[in-house]
């Protein structure tokens, strides 16, 4: 049943949707997706973890 | 802070104002002409510096107006928008990803990657890996995340769709993510 889940997104259309977070508010049913995807795939929420913090570093390297 | 001092202060924020606006502008010459101009600009206006943020803060932000200035005259110029084209192709396939859409290789365990943060040895890597990157994605990724220019401003210069700026952020990421993982969080570290 749970990897259903990770059928209504893939993993590229949630690596996309995770970096659109943050250029752009994602719809609700986007992010609905896309959490229901991360819930179930350790590879994406690692994934999504790394770009937050490559944020942090940019941001860093900014300050 | 007193004349000496805060002349002091911008000197000593000189390089890494260079270091944005070279990866910003891909053109060394225009880089040094774009951090003289703020220099200048923030001796002239240096009373509008508050010392609530930081000198480095504030020089960012006029550096920030310097550079989106040097980028709309060299606007005109339509080599660029022929490259931004090659290098936006949304077709472009994927590698990172196999045909059902699952990835290649999932990304790697970084551990705890705040760490990394406080070592100098590790901006070295985001450095490099920030110069790997194509042109004029760096270009707008530094808008992005170095100038903190909101989208819609980035897409208005450049002339780009969302949608474009969307995809070319996306491949920055992608690309500096897969960088750093091989240069810094793939190796025996501790």
């Amino acid at each position: 049943m749970l990897h259903r889940l990770t059928h209504v997104l893939s993993c590229r259309e949630a690596a996309r949707l995770v970096s659109e977070a943050q250029d752009r508010p994602l719809t609700v049913t986007e992010r609905v997706k896309l959490r229901l995807h991360l819930f179930v795939c350790s590879g994406c929420s690692r994934f999504a973890r790394q770009i937050e913090f490559l944020r942090d570093a940019v941001a860093r390297f900014r300050t | 802070m007193d004349a000496a001092q805060f002349a002091d202060e911008l000197d000593q924020n000189r390089r890494y104002l260079l270091r944005v606006a070279r990866l910003q502008l891909r053109d060394a010459d225009l880089a040094e002409d774009v951090v003289q101009d703020t220099l200048l600009a923030a001796l002239g206006a240096r009373e509008g510096f508050t010392g609530r943020s930081s000198v480095k803060t504030w020089l960012t932000g006029i550096l920030k107006h310097k550079i989106v200035d040097a980028i709309r005259r060299k606007q005109r110029q339509p080599v660029v928008a022929a490259s931004f084209d090659e290098e936006t192709d949304l077709d472009d396939f994927d590698p990172l990803f196999k045909d059902n859409g699952a990835w290649q290789a999932p990304p790697a365990d970084w551990g705890d990657p705040e760490n990394a943060l406080s070592q100098q040895e590790f901006m070295g890597v985001m450095e490099l890996c920030l110069d790997r990157l194509p042109p004029n994605t760096a270009r707008v990724f530094v808008m992005r995340e170095v100038l903190e220019l909101e989208t819609d401003e980035i897409c208005k210069e450049l002339r780009i769709t969302p949608n474009n700026l969307w995809v070319i952020l996306y491949r920055a990421r992608m690309a500096l993510r897969q960088c750093i993982e091989q240069n810094w969080f793939s190796g025996p570290r501790t």
